[in-house]
C-alpha cells in the first residue's frame, strides 16, 4: 500500500511538474502541515488519473474509431446492454474512491485544524482577530501585538486561536498549510509549525467587503533569536492596544501599515469573542453557569470593543432591553 | 411617498453604468419602435405572453437565458479585464465597490437568470413532447412561473440603474449581508429577485412533476421513459426539496435586514454558521438541479448521433436517481473550513466522493454508446464529446477539493472557481448549447447552421481552458477569489492569458448569434420537412417541425423503450390514423402576465421600503389570482376537423419529402450484432 | 410555431359533450398530487423554520426564556380552537359528499370562525408579547419564535382568504368538479396546518414551558 502510494506521489509529481514552468506555492510547503497537504494532493490526484486519463483516451477515441465515415469499423446498431461492462464501470470506480475514502477519513483525522501538533518543542500561542479590514496578532504570553505582521520561530509548533471582530473572514498561509475561518462570537483554532525560515504570504481567503483585497499580511517564520528580537521590537512600541487604542483600531480601515503594540489589555481576545457571542445555544446548555459568569464578567469592558458601526443606541444591545427593564 | 428612494439613487457619476443604461435605453426603445412599426404587439400579446403552451414558454424561457447570458458574460469579461490589469500598485478600472457588484451579479445572473431558465426553457420545449402529452399538468401556473421568474429578471436589471446590487458574493453571507456591513438596497435586490423567481421555479417544479407522473401516453412505463424525461422528473423533485429551503433562507435574512430580527447578526444570538449551512443543503442539490437535465440531454444526442440505442439505460436511470438523493448529503463539503470536526468533514468529503461513481458511470455509457456505433459530428455531438473530455477533469478537481485536507489549501482560491466553471461551463452550458442545436428544428421546423456552429464549439472549448486553466495554476500560487487587485505580480501573465481566453469565449458567443441570424436567413434552406432532422428515436421526432400547438393528434401507445425507433424499423412510423379526435386544450391567459408585473411592483417596492407600493403589488397579485379562480372558460376544444386539416397537410409534406429525398429519415435496417 | 389563425378561431366549441373520452381532462387526481407536492415543499419551508428554531431556541441573549414568556392555557385554548376548525371542515367536506351546498357553506362559515378566532388569538399574544418588551428583535430565541409561529399565521390567513372564495363559489357556482376540486385542496391544506400547529405546539410551547 505504502509502495503504491509513494508510486502513485511520482505520478503526481510528474504532472506537477509538466505544469508549472512556475513556483506554486501550495505545492511548496514550508512547513509539516502544508508538506502532508500537498502529498494528499498528489495521491489523490494520481488516482484518480487511473480512471480518469483512460477516460478521456476513450472518449477521444471512440467518436474517431467509430466515425461516421469509417465503414470498416464494426458497427452493431442494436447493442446496448453488457453486464460485463456494467460492472467495471460500476466497480473500479467504486474501488478507487473506497481507497480514497479511507485515505480522506485518516487524513481528515491527521489534518484536523482543532489537534495540537506533536512536537517535543513548546508552542506558542498568536491569538488572530480579522477585523475590517486588517489582521491583528495578539501573543498573549509575551503581552505584545501586532497587526498585518506575523511572526514565530522555526519548528516551534503555533497555536492559532482565531476570532472576527467583523464579518467572516479566513486566515490562510499558503506555503504553511490549512486555512480556517475567522467569525465572530466564536473561537476557531488552527496549529500549524514551519520549519524553514522564511516571510510568506498571508490573506484572508473569505470575501469581507471593500478592502478586502489588501486584507493581507506577512508570516516571518525566524529562529529563535529572531523571534526574541521580533518580541523585544514589538514591546519597545509605545502604542497602546488598550480601550481606546482597540477602538481606533478597529474602524474601518484599508491598507494598513505594520503597527507593533507593546502594551496589550490583558483578555482582550476573549473579550472580543464574547462580546459577539450573546448566549450561544449549544455551550451555554452544555455549562451555563460558566458561560454565564464568562459572558457577564466582560460585560464591563464590553464599551471598550464597541463595533466601529454601530451608533451608540446599538452599543448597548449586549445588555438585552428586557433584561434592562427588569 | 418613495420611501428610501431619491434620485440620488440613480448612479449618474459611473460612466460604465450610465453608457449602459443609455444603451439599454436607447435598444428599448428601438426594439418597442419596430415591434410597433410592424404591429407585433397584438401578435406578441396573444400569441407569445399570454400563451400557456409549453413550447412557447419554453422558447421564452431560453431567449431570456440568451439576453441574460450576454448580461452575465459581460461582468465576466469586466473582471477578467480587472484583473488582468489590477497588479501590484495599479487599481485596475473598477474600484471595489463596483467590482464586488459585478462578481456577485455575475454568480446570481448566470446561475439563477442563465442557466436556470435554460434548464427551465429545455424541459418545457421537450418533456410533454417526449411523454406523448399535449401540455403540461398546469399550463397557467406554468405561465405564472415564466412571468414570476421574469419579474426576478426585471428586478436584477434595475439593480443596475437605479440603486446597487449586492456586494457580497453571490449566496450573499451574513454578517456581510446583514443591514449593518450591507445597508445600501443590494442585498435587497437580491433577495426579492431570488424570491419571486424561486417562487416561480418552485411552481415550475410542482408541475413538471406530475405532468411526467400523470401524463405519460398509455403504455410509457417510468423504465420505458426518455432518459432526458428521467433527468428531468429527477431535477424537478430536487427543485421541489431544495427550493423551499432556499425561501427559508432568504426570508430569515429579510427579517434581519428588515424587522431587525436575530437569526444571522453577530449580536443578540444570531448564528451567521446557520445561514450558510442552509443556503448549501439548498445549493448543492441547486448544482445537480442544472447539470442532471443536461446529462438527459447528452444521452439523447449520444444515442442518436451514434446510431445506436444508448447503451445501459437502466444504469443511467439509477445513477441520476443516486446522484439526485446523495446530493442532499454532501453540503457541508462547500465549507470544511468552518471548524467541524474531522469525522464530519470527513463523511461530507466521503459522500461526495461517492457520487462520482455514479456520475462516472454515466460518462462510461455515453462511451460505450458510441462504442460500435456510426458517429455522426453533428454541432451537438462536437458538443457532447467535448463535454466528456472537459467534465472529466472538472470531476477530478472536484473530488480533490472532497478531500478536507486538500480543501484546506484549496478552499476558496481560484483553483475552486476554476472546478466549478470546468462542471458549469463545460457540463451545463455545453449540454444547453448541444441540446439547443439538437432541439431547435422541433420548435422552429429548421435546423440551425452547421458551419458556425462547429465555430462557436471550438471558440467556447479553447476560451474555457484558456480561461480557467491558469485560474487552477493561480489557485496553486495561493491566489483566492474575488480579489479587486493583488500585490504579487507573479500572477498577472496568468489573468492576462485568462482575460484573452475570455475574449475567445466572446468570440464564442458572437459565432451563435450569427448561427441564429444566418440560420433565420437561411431558413428555407435548413427547413426540416420530415419532423426528424437527425433520425431520432423519441416522441417528440413522430411530429412536425414546428410541432402542432396540440403536439399529438392521436396519442401514441407505448410498448418499448425508443418506440419511435422502432416504428421506423417496422414502417408503421407515420401511418395516418383513420380517424381523429376532438382534442381538449387550455386557452391562453394574460393572469400569468398581470400576477408577474405585480410581482415586479411587489418587489421594487420592498427594495425601496415603498410600502403603500408593495402592499399595492401583493394586492393585486393576490386579486388577480382570485379572478383567474372565477374565469370557467379556461379551457376549449380543436374539432376533429381542424386536426385532420393540420395533419393532412403535414402528411402531404411528409411524402413529398420521402420521395424527392434518399430517405435520412429511413434509419439504417437492422442488421446483425456484431 | 403553431399557426396562429387556428389557435384564435376555436373559441366558440363548447366542451360539455366530450367529457367522457378525454384522458388528458383533469379528473381531479392530477391537482390532488400536484397538491400534495406543494404541501411537502410547504412541509419542507417549516422544516427549516423549526430547524432554525432548534438552533436559536436557547440564545435568548440574557433575554426573556420560553419558560418565562409563554402561557400555556391560553395557548392550549387556540390549538383547540384550530383543532375544533379541522372538524368543522370535516363536516363540510362530509356535506360536499354528500351533495349538500348549503351544508358545506354553513360548516365552512363556523370553520372561518374558529379559524379567525385562533387567528385572532395568536395576534393578542404576540401584541402582549411585544408590550413586555419580548418582541423579535430582543433575541435570536424570539426572532426565530415569532417567524416560526408567525409564518403558521400566515398560513391560517390565506386560508381564510381562500374560506371566502370557496364559500362564495360554492354559493355561486354549486357544487361542480372544479369546486369540489378546490375544496379538496383546501381541506387538505387545512388540515396539514392543523399538523403543523400541533408540532408548534409540542416543540415551542410545551418544550418551552418545561
Amino acid at each position: 500500500m505504502q509502495a503504491l502510494f509513494s508510486r502513485l506521489r511520482y505520478a503526481g509529481v510528474g504532472a506537477a511538474v509538466l505544469l508549472s514552468g512556475c513556483n506554486m506555492e501550495v505545492l511548496m510547503p514550508k512547513g509539516d502541515v502544508g508538506a502532508h497537504e500537498k502529498s494528499l494532493i498528489l495521491i489523490a490526484l494520481g488516482l484518480m488519473a487511473i480512471v480518469a486519463i483512460p477516460v478521456i483516451a476513450m472518449t477521444l477515441w471512440f467518436p474517431w474509431r467509430y466515425r461516421q465515415s469509417n465503414k470498416k469499423a464494426t458497427y452493431a446498431p442494436n447493442w446496448s446492454h453488457s453486464n460485463k461492462i456494467e460492472v467495471v464501470v460500476w466497480t473500479i470506480p467504486a474501488i478507487i474512491v473506497a481507497i480514497l475514502a479511507v485515505i480522506t477519513w485518516t487524513s481528515s483525522h491527521a489534518l484536523d485544524p482543532y489537534k495540537p501538533l506533536e512536537s517535543e518543542a513548546k508552542p506558542i500561542t498568536v491569538q488572530v482577530v480579522s477585523m475590517d479590514w486588517k489582521w491583528l496578532f495578539v501573543y498573549p504570553e509575551y503581552g505584545v501585538a501586532s497587526v498585518n505582521e506575523l511572526a514565530f520561530p522555526t519548528d516551534r509548533p503555533v497555536n492559532f486561536q482565531i476570532t472576527s471582530d467583523s464579518v467572516m473572514n479566513a486566515f490562510f498561509i499558503p506555503q504553511l498549510g490549512s486555512q480556517i475561518y475567522a467569525m465572530a462570537g466564536m473561537e476557531t483554532k488552527l496549529h500549524l509549525i514551519a520549519r524553514e525560515p522564511g516571510t510568506y504570504a498571508g490573506l484572508s481567503t473569505n470575501f469581507s467587503g471593500e478592502g478586502f483585497s489588501d486584507m493581507h499580511f506577512q508570516a516571518i517564520a525566524t529562529s529563535e533569536d529572531g523571534f526574541k528580537d521580533w518580541i523585544a521590537k514589538a514591546k519597545a512600541s509605545q502604542a497602546n492596544l488598550d480601550t481606546d487604542g482597540y477602538n481606533a483600531l478597529a474602524q474601518p480601515s484599508e491598507k494598513t501599515p505594520v503597527t507593533y503594540y507593546g502594551n496589550v489589555a490583558p483578555n482582550l481576545f476573549v473579550n472580543v469573542v464574547n462580546k459577539h457571542m450573546g448566549e450561544m445555544s449549544h455551550d451555554a446548555a452544555m455549562h451555563g453557569d460558566m458561560m454565564q459568569m464568562h459572558h457577564d464578567a466582560p460585560q464591563e469592558s464590553m464599551q471598550m470593543d464597541m463595533h466601529p458601526h454601530q451608533d451608540g443606541d446599538a452599543m448597548s444591545s449586549n445588555i438585552t432591553p428586557a433584561k434592562a427593564e427588569k | 411617498m418613495f420611501g428610501k428612494l431619491t434620485l440620488d439613487a440613480i448612479p449618474f457619476h459611473e460612466p460604465i453604468v450610465m453608457g449602459t443604461l443609455v444603451a439599454v435605453i436607447l435598444g428599448g426603445l428601438a426594439t418597442l419602435a419596430l415591434v410597433t412599426k410592424f404591429r407585433l404587439w397584438g401578435y406578441l400579446w396573444k400569441e407569445w405572453f399570454t400563451s400557456v403552451d409549453h413550447k412557447k414558454i419554453g422558447i421564452m424561457y431560453i431567449i431570456v437565458a440568451l439576453v441574460m447570458l450576454l448580461r452575465g458574460f459581460s461582468d465576466a469579461i469586466m473582471m477578467r479585464a480587472q484583473q488582468a490589469m489590477a497588479a501590484g500598485e495599479s487599481a485596475g478600472y473598477l474600484p471595489p465597490h463596483h467590482f464586488d457588484q459585478v462578481f456577485t451579479a455575475h454568480g446570481v445572473i448566470m446561475i439563477f437568470f442563465v442557466a436556470m431558465p435554460f434548464i427551465t426553457g429545455l424541459m418545457n420545449m421537450v418533456v410533454p413532447l417526449q411523454i406523448g402529452a399535449r401540455d403540461v399538468a398546469y399550463p397557467f401556473l406554468n405561465s405564472l412561473s415564466f412571468w414570476l421568474f421574469m419579474s426576478g429578471v426585471v428586478l436584477v436589471m434595475v439593480s443596475l440603474f437605479v440603486g446597487d446590487f449586492a456586494a457580497t458574493g453571490w449566496l450573499a453571507y451574513p454578517p456581510l449581508s446583514g443591514i449593518k456591513y450591507s445597508p445600501t438596497v443590494g442585498v435587497d435586490y437580491y433577495i426579492w429577485s431570488l424570491q419571486l423567481s424561486g417562487l416561480g421555479t418552485t411552481l415550475s417544479g410542482i408541475n413538471f412533476i406530475v405532468t411526467i407522473m400523470k401524463m405519460r401516453a398509455p403504455g410509457m412505463t417510468l423504465m420505458k421513459m426518455p432518459v432526458f424525461t428521467w433527468t428531468a422528473l429527477v431535477t424537478n423533485i430536487l427543485i421541489v426539496a431544495a427550493f423551499p429551503i432556499l425561501t427559508v433562507t432568504l426570508a430569515l435574512l429579510t427579517a434581519d435586514r428588515y424587522l431587525d430580527m436575530h437569526f444571522f447578526t453577530n449580536e443578540l444570538g444570531g448564528n451567521a454558521m446557520m445561514y450558510v449551512n442552509m443556503i448549501w443543503i439548498w445549493g448543492h442539490p441547486e448544482v445537480y438541479i442544472l447539470i442532471l437535465p443536461c446529462f438527459g440531454a447528452y444521452s439523447e444526442i449520444v444515442a442518436t448521433f451514434s446510431k445506436k440505442p444508448l447503451f445501459g439505460y437502466k444504469s443511467m436511470v439509477y445513477a441520476t436517481s443516486c446522484i439526485g438523493v446523495l446530493s442532499f448529503v454532501v453540503w457541508l463539503h462547500h465549507f470544511f473550513t468552518m471548524g467541524s470536526g474531522a469525522s464530519v468533514n470527513a463523511f461530507f468529503g466521503i459522500t461526495t466522493m461517492i457520487i462520482s461513481v455514479p456520475t462516472g458511470a454515466k460518462l462510461f455509457n455515453w462511451l460505450f454508446t458510441m462504442y460500435r456505433g456510426r458517429v455522426e459530428f453533428n454541432v451537438p455531438m462536437l458538443w457532447t464529446v467535448g463535454f466528456m473530455v472537459t467534465f472529466v477533469i472538472g470531476g477530478v478537481t472536484g473530488v480533490l477539493m472532497a478531500v478536507p485536507g486538500a480543501d484546506f489549501v484549496l478552499h476558496n482560491s481560484v483553483f475552486l472557481i476554476a472546478h466549478f466553471h470546468n462542471v458549469i461551463i463545460g457540463g451545463v452550458v455545453f449540454g444547453v448549447f448541444a441540446a439547443i442545436n439538437y432541439w431547435f428544428p422541433k420548435a422552429f421546423g429548421f435546423r440551425l447552421n452547421e458551419f458556425w456552429g462547429k465555430a462557436s464549439f471550438w471558440c467556447w472549448l479553447v476560451g474555457f481552458w484558456m480561461a480557467f486553466a491558469p485560474l487552477y495554476v493561480l489557485g496553486l500560487k495561493g491566489m483566492t477569489r474575488r480579489m479587486n487587485h493583488y500585490a504579487n505580480p507573479d500572477w498577472q501573465p496568468f489573468l492576462i492569458v485568462a482575460a484573452l481566453g475570455a475574449a475567445v469565449i466572446a468570440v464564442g458567443i458572437l459565432c451563435t448569434l450569427i448561427q441564429f441570424y444566418v440560420s433565420v436567413r437561411d431558413r428555407k434552406k435548413l427547413t426540416d420537412p420530415s419532423g426528424d432532422p437527425w433520425g431520432g428515436r423519441t416522441l417528440e421526432w413522430a411530429i412536425s417541425s414546428p410541432a402542432p400547438f396540440y403536439n399529438f393528434a392521436i396519442v401514441p401507445q407505448i410498448k418499448e423503450l425508443d418506440q419511435f425507433w422502432e416504428d421506423k424499423q417496422n414502417g408503421v412510423a407515420y401511418v395516418q390514423p383513420a380517424k381523429y379526435e376532438d382534442i381538449h386544450m387550455p386557452r391562453n391567459t394574460g393572469v400569468g402576465v398581470v400576477m408577474g408585473a405585480f410581482g415586479t411592483v411587489l418587489g421594487f417596492a420592498l427594495v425601496w421600503h415603498i410600502w403603500w407600493m408593495a402592499a399595492l403589488g401583493l394586492v393585486g397579485m393576490v386579486a388577480a389570482f382570485i379572478v383567474r379562480a372565477y374565469d370557467r372558460d379556461i379551457d376549449y376544444w380543436v374539432p376533429a376537423a381542424e386536426v385532420e386539416k393540420i395533419e393532412r397537410s403535414r402528411h402531404a409534406q411528409l411524402k413529398q419529402f420521402q420521395t424527392t429525398q434518399v430517405a435520412p429519415v429511413a434509419a439504417p435496417q437492422r442488421q446483425k450484432v456484431a | 410555431m403553431s399557426s396562429p389563425a387556428v389557435s384564435a378561431t376555436h373559441g366558440a366549441f363548447d366542451g360539455a359533450s366530450h367529457d367522457g373520452h378525454d384522458h388528458h381532462h383533469d379528473d381531479g387526481s392530477k391537482t390532488l398530487l400536484g397538491f400534495w407536492i406543494y404541501l411537502m415543499s410547504d412541509c419542507l419551508i417549516f422544516s427549516g423554520l423549526f430547524a432554525a428554531f432548534a438552533v436559536l431556541g436557547n440564545s435568548t441573549a440574557g433575554g426573556p426564556t420560553a419558560k418565562e414568556l409563554f402561557e400555556l392555557p391560553y395557548v392550549l385554548g387556540e390549538t383547540m380552537l384550530l383543532l375544533i376548525s379541522s372538524v368543522t371542515f370535516g363536516m363540510a367536506m362530509l356535506n360536499m359528499h354528500a351533495g349538500k351546498k348549503g351544508g358545506v357553506v354553513a360548516w365552512l362559515a363556523v370553520t372561518f370562525l374558529f379559524g379567525a378566532g385562533f387567528i385572532g388569538m395568536e395576534v393578542y399574544e404576540f401584541a402582549k408579547l411585544v408590550h413586555e418588551g419580548a418582541g423579535p428583535s430582543h433575541s435570536a430565541f424570539l426572532s426565530s419564535y415569532f417567524t416560526l409561529v408567525g409564518t403558521h399565521g400566515l398560513h391560517v390567513t390565506c386560508g381564510l382568504i381562500w374560506l371566502v372564495v370557496m364559500m362564495d363559489q360554492i354559493r355561486r357556482f354549486g357544487l361542480t368538479d372544479a369546486t369540489q376540486r378546490r375544496l379538496s385542496c383546501l381541506s387538505l391544506f387545512w388540515h396539514f396546518l392543523d399538523i403543523v400547529w400541533i408540532c408548534v405546539f409540542t416543540f415551542v410551547y410545551l418544550r418551552g414551558a418545561i
